[in-house]
């Protein structure tokens, strides 16, 4: 999995001298690659360009494509102007805790669905892909209503508290399949040595399961850095803010100063393309667990 | 049980290990079965069924937060269809699905082939076309207000570049759909990763053989590629109108619900006739009617598509 290439080489050995068609083919599919990537990084570049330039030089027309002069001060004052640094602790902290949640509860979770045989199993399992399809925005107002009687609003309660029960849909989903390519004769051979049932998951399972814990753990991660919906419904003081309703306040702030508004969004989110680059293989597995088995 | 062990005999003090010993051992493997989906099952009450009661509950009380609810009948539904703003944040957010879904889906599954190809670098590209989707919602809401701003924006530069008009991409309502559209279609990384892998899924010896009996690119494509991937193609399809009928924060922060309500998604509507206007029991009614709404076009989708789709390996 990943990005890895398919070997093709016996393909390759056995291809008649190329035709023109194969030739125009080939140098179209090239055109194409070029000029797609081209639009899809248009936006970065100039994002990148616009938060660099001076609150004159930004409304200029026809537009600079590198700015005249370079002003890296815009970062300086948009990640000091609003506490950045407290958003920043307070969406490691939700993250964390949501990141703790998942890779334990969900991982729990699945090995009883992957691996135990009880009657109502699948009963329950169809409730869980059931929750699945049934879309977070749907209970978004109800949900408040429940959280905000039992006095959570403008803590990280509603936050962090409910990963806790199973960590999602999703993530039992994807830990369920992982568990399933799990060779059973492992887990007998430590029951056979004596492993309760917790000990099977625990000491043979989760150590064997690293790839997938890590993947679900990186896009619990993801989500919770990028998540507006979640901390804009139930933080209100702007010290519990997280990044992402701190740079949604920081905009209604400064509605006409894009380039403070533009240096903030690429502060925000230069840590993920980061994280992406550290973590690529896990994003893609990720992806492609959700979509292609089950 | 007839035979002891000493941890047994040491355990008999403890009344719930003694109930335990003397389960079945089918019994004791339905229990602990229960312990293990015992997190989802308690997390599926508290998070979803107790919601779930107190949207029917406010289904027929009016309550702003602060007075107690007042019982109001069946006025909170009735309300429902002679709701013009309703009306208007249905159809908008409608024709953004019924748009934006097939083009996305269409560009991913483009992409996802061309990304395929045999190149050297093609590492890079696959980056670069996944880039889009990771970029967190705020930020990218920001970026796309910015792209499309009429005076300054870019996108604006290049159609005067090649002697286009002035877009009022924002603040014309014909206009903002498509730039709603445009910025969802920029972020088609996830179903086109998913695409790719299904490709790669498909074993090579199917094109040799059509190849071998005549095909061209076209009808291998066509005839080999089309039903192979038929069921990725459907679960994109599905996870597309769910998520399209969800668009909220950009519509938030970009334009607020305008020009003129044209960009009043639903889930936006929702959420200001809850936290705006303070009305939760019609907030909660306009909750019912979206999950409706997602399930009647979930039983559409799999009853009419999903009766087409290929399986390679039923029963999997």
């Amino acid at each position: 999995m990943g990005f890895s290439e398919t070997p093709a080489d016996f393909v390759d050995a056995r291809r008649q001298p190329k035709s023109y068609g194969d030739i125009f083919f080939h140098w179209l599919t090239v055109f194409l690659l070029v000029f797609f990537a081209v639009v899809m990084v248009t936006p970065f570049i100039w994002l990148l360009s616009s938060s660099l330039k001076t609150q004159i030089n930004i409304f200029q027309y026809p537009p600079q494509l590198i700015p005249n002069p370079i002003v890296p001060e815009n970062y300086l004052f948009a990640m000091t102007y609003k506490p950045f640094g407290t958003y920043f602790r307070n969406t490691i902290l939700v993250a964390g805790l949501n990141v703790t949640a998942v890779v334990f509860t969900s991982s729990f979770c699945a090995y009883g669905f992957a691996r135990m045989r009880f009657p109502g199993r699948d009963f329950w399992f169809g409730i869980v892909m059931a929750t699945l399809f049934l879309p977070y925005a749907v209970l978004l107002v109800p949900s408040f209503i429940v959280f905000s009687r039992l006095g959570w609003v403008d803590t990280f309660l509603p936050l962090v508290v409910p990963p806790f029960f199973g960590g999602g849909a999703f993530n039992i989903f994807l830990m369920r399949q992982f568990f399933r390519t799990i060779p059973e004769e492992i887990a007998d051979a430590a029951r056979i040595d004596g492993c309760s049932e917790f000990g099977v998951y625990w000491r043979v399972m989760l150590p064997l399961s690293k790839p997938a814990l890590i993947t679900i753990g990186i896009f619990t991660l993801l989500f919770a850095w990028n998540d507006l919906i979640g901390p804009v419904t139930y933080l209100r003081s702007p010290e519990n803010f997280t990044i992402a309703v701190g740079l949604a306040s920081f905009r209604s702030q400064f509605d006409v100063n894009w380039d403070l508004q533009l240096a903030a969004s690429s502060a925000v989110t230069l840590p993920v393309i980061v994280l992406f680059f550290l973590a690529q293989r896990y994003f893609i597995q990720g992806v492609v667990m959700t979509g292609l088995k089950g | 049980m007839t035979v002891r062990t000493a941890d047994q005999s040491a355990a008999e003090g403890f009344w719930l290990i003694r109930q335990y010993n003397r389960l079945t051992l089918r019994q004791r493997r339905t229990l602990m079965g229960y312990v293990f989906i015992a997190p989802f099952i308690l997390g599926f009450l508290f998070w979803w069924l107790g919601p779930a009661a107190v949207a029917g509950y406010l289904t027929f009380h009016k309550w702003n937060f602060l007075a107690a609810p007042k019982f109001v009948g069946m006025a909170n539904i009735t309300k429902m269809f002679g709701d013009p703003i309703l009306a208007q944040s249905l159809k908008v957010t409608v024709i953004f699905s019924a748009i934006s879904v097939p083009l996305s889906l269409v560009f991913a599954f483009f992409l996802a082939n061309l990304i395929n190809a045999k190149f050297r670098f093609i590492a890079i590209f696959r980056t670069i076309y996944f880039l889009p989707s990771i970029v967190p919602a705020v930020a990218n809401a920001i970026l796309w207000a910015w792209l499309f701003n009429t005076e300054f924006g870019l996108i604006n530069y290049v159609i005067r570049a090649f002697g286009g008009p002035k877009i009022g991409w924002l603040q014309d309502p014909n206009w903002v759909m498509l730039a709603f559209v445009i910025l969802t279609v920029w972020g088609v990384g996830g179903s086109m990763i998913i695409f790719l892998a299904g490709l790669q899924g498909i074993p090579q010896i199917f094109y040799e053989a059509a190849e071998i009996d005549g095909a061209g690119r076209w009808q291998r494509t066509l005839y080999v590629t089309l039903p192979m991937m038929s069921p990725i193609i459907f679960f994109n399809l599905v996870i597309g109108f769910i998520n399209s009928f969800q668009i909220f924060v950009s519509a938030l922060l970009i334009t607020e619900g305008g020009p003129q309500r044209a960009t009043l998604f639903l889930v936006l509507h929702i959420w200001r006739t809850a936290f705006g206007s303070q009305k939760m029991g019609y907030a909660s009614v306009l909750s019912w009617l979206l999950f409706a709404i997602l399930m009647a076009l979930s039983f559409v989708v799999f009853r009419y598509i999903g009766s087409r789709v290929y399986y390679e390996n039923p029963g999997e």
